[in-house]
């Protein structure tokens, strides 16, 4: 009951946010139009891979909705197929990001003292990092210098998962500072005290009474990771260090548009375009999920 | 405030310790050797002189070894040579710098002159029609990729208009500073478009919560003018978390710099550590990095500093973190 209740609060409050509801459709479409590209792609009889040297710079046709790039290739279909691999890295670094930012957020704020002035001083310390310089590094090293086999090296899932390992080794530092905050002050709650009373062990203080009252602000921060990790993939591909071609990502379409901008225009335009509608929806989103399920620190941000 | 400043002195020590021990094994890493790199262009070179120059750069002893002797020289201020450059690391570096300031300090100073009256135009109408299509446009400028941004001003003002250069520092040893300008009005504005929207967004917020005082309510019920009341008493208040992100986004501004400079191949100390990663040179790449660490580091102290300093309210005592 008590959960219909608040939920139906949550919808109301988020219903009342215009553009969130609008970001919330525009990205459920744009997820729809990447999962399905495989159909778009015979629809068109057009294989996202298939180079035809003949066929560069195509303009729009009915076989080509968006033309063709340098390679020959169909420009919606990589768009479609891009889109895969770009939301598929937001969405999972950011939850990796948010696993353990939760994690160390707990422990520093549920045990404080000497814990918690090491990880937040060791938090401190990796936010002062410059984070595109270092991820650039992280990008560049050979795996294989690290005794990983070329073939595991060298594949498309590893410059998938190496990409959100990456963001997520930086990526969690927000969620653990405001879980932290948060905890500390559900532990002094009467609740949390009649817990420790009644003799709960803290692993299950943390879990089952703490958790759920951290939640809204970790899952709130998540959904703004979720943005800034696709503009970092984007920018890491765009550079050559992310997403390896020829798996296209929205980023690394972007790679050779500079020298092509004045042959090719739109081939410059499109994949931006989708990352940029993409960030903006899920940072709308995520304003609005703020206000909806933490309307205390709503318009202090 | 000796015991606050002598606490952050370790961290920040311990911070650039930890960076550039992971910086010189991260670059050994990377694909390519050096010293390969550099001999790849001149067909007469042996293996004998790829041995000697190995030797010569101490490429042959153990990576701990070779970190020591870096760390002994640089606290004795000698940062080594650059491979890529063939000159000493500072001396490439404080040009560099020279650019990126100028940069940094045009698109910081345009990026405050529009956020500072947007956000308080927006906060003094709340969930007005206006109000709302500034957020919407601040929502814009913290989503839009830096690079894409960089890539349609090109497209836009240097490929379709040919009104300004695309890229570049300018003519050298021209007539002087004016010849420069065109050539600073694309990355300063692709650096301004993509941070006004984060600025604007706190002023506003932060404008907000002090329209919402009790102070102010006095002073409009003591009769004086909204314009005073909105400049003078609010602002003022609103400054203070301003100055403080202001001097927290210092180090990012690094990042930033990073990608508009390399596109806009701007010689500054973002293009540099861009550079100096990509070229495997080892001696640049780790001064520029620890140098935009410790740039973060002191922006961080800074924020602190002016923290109690603009804020009579909070004071250090009784708080050692």
């Amino acid at each position: 009951m008590r959960v219909s209740v608040s939920m139906a609060r949550f919808l109301r409050r988020f219903g009342r946010h215009k553009l969130a509801v609008a970001s919330a459709v525009l990205l459920v479409v744009l997820a729809g139009a990447a999962l399905a590209a495989p159909w778009v792609e015979t629809g068109l009889g057009a294989e996202s891979t298939a180079v035809s040297l003949l066929d560069r710079f195509g303009p729009p046709s009915l076989s080509h909705p968006l033309g063709t790039d340098e390679l020959g290739r169909d420009v919606l279909v990589r768009l479609l197929y891009g889109g895969r691999v770009s939301l598929f890295v937001g969405v999972a670094a950011a939850l990796a990001s948010a696993v353990i930012g939760t994690g160390i957020g707990l422990l520093a704020g549920y045990y404080g003292g000497r814990l918690d002035d090491l990880l937040m001083r060791f938090t401190d310390g990796l936010i002062a990092l410059p984070l595109l310089p270092l991820l650039i590094v992280l990008g560049a090293i050979d795996l294989t210098r690290l005794g990983i086999p070329p073939e595991v090296a060298g594949s498309e899932d590893a410059s998938l998962i190496r990409i959100v390992v990456l963001v997520a080794l930086f990526g969690w530092t927000t969620v653990a500072r405001l879980v932290r905050g948060a905890t500390l002050s559900a532990r002094r709650r009467d609740y949390v005290l009649a817990a420790v009373a009644m003799g709960a062990d803290s692993r299950r203080i943390m879990l089952a009474h703490i958790l759920p009252n951290v939640a809204a602000p970790a899952v709130v921060a998540t959904t703004l990771t979720v943005g800034n990790v696709i503009l970092l993939e984007s920018v890491l591909s765009f550079l050559g260090l992310g997403i390896q071609p020829p798996l296209p990502s929205w980023g690394n379409m972007l790679t050779n548009a500079q020298e092509l901008v004045g042959t090719a225009p739109m081939l410059a335009v499109w994949p931006g375009l989708l990352i940029f509608l993409t960030v903006i929806a899920v940072n709308l989103l995520g304003d609005g999920l703020q206000d909806a399920l933490d309307p205390r620190t709503s318009g202090m941000r | 405030m000796t015991r606050f400043l002598a606490s952050r002195l370790l961290q920040a020590l311990v911070v650039l310790l930890m960076m550039s021990l992971a910086v010189t094994v991260l670059m050994t890493l990377m694909p390519g050797d050096p010293v390969d790199m550099m001999l790849a262009g001149n067909p007469r070179a042996t293996p004998v002189d790829a041995a000697r120059l190995k030797a010569l750069y101490g490429l042959d002893k153990p990576l701990l070894e070779r970190y020591w002797h870096w760390l002994q020289a640089a606290l004795a201020g000698d940062f080594g040579f650059s491979r890529l450059y063939a000159q000493p690391v500072l001396s490439i570096l404080w040009p560099r710098l020279g650019n990126t300031l100028v940069l940094l300090g045009a698109s910081m100073a345009l990026t405050l002159a529009v956020a500072l009256p947007l956000g308080v135009y927006a906060a003094r109408r709340p969930y007005s029609w206006a109000d709302n299509a500034i957020n919407l446009f601040c929502f814009a400028g913290i989503s839009v990729p830096a690079f894409w941004l960089a890539l349609l001003l090109i497209l836009l003002f240097a490929v379709e208009l040919q009104w300004l250069p695309a890229s570049g520092l300018g003519p050298v040893g021209g007539e002087g500073w004016w010849e420069r300008l065109p050539y600073l009005v694309l990355p300063v504005a692709s650096l301004t478009l993509a941070s006004i929207g984060g600025y604007t967004r706190y002023v506003r917020a932060a404008m907000l919560g002090e329209l919402r005082q009790d102070y102010i309510r006095t002073a409009r019920a003591k009769g004086l003018g909204e314009e005073r009341v909105v400049w003078r008493h609010a602002l003022r208040n609103a400054l203070i978390p301003i100055v403080t992100i202001v001097a927290l986004e210092f180090g990012a501004l690094f990042s930033g710099a990073l990608v508009t400079e390399t596109m806009f191949a701007w010689p500054g100390m973002g293009k540099l550590i861009y550079d100096s990663i990509m070229g495997n040179d080892l001696n640049v790449a780790l001064v520029a990095l620890l140098f935009a660490t410790l740039t973060t580091l002191v922006g961080n102290l800074l924020a602190d500093i002016a923290y109690v300093a603009l804020d009579p309210r909070i004071s250090f005592k009784g708080d050692a973190a």
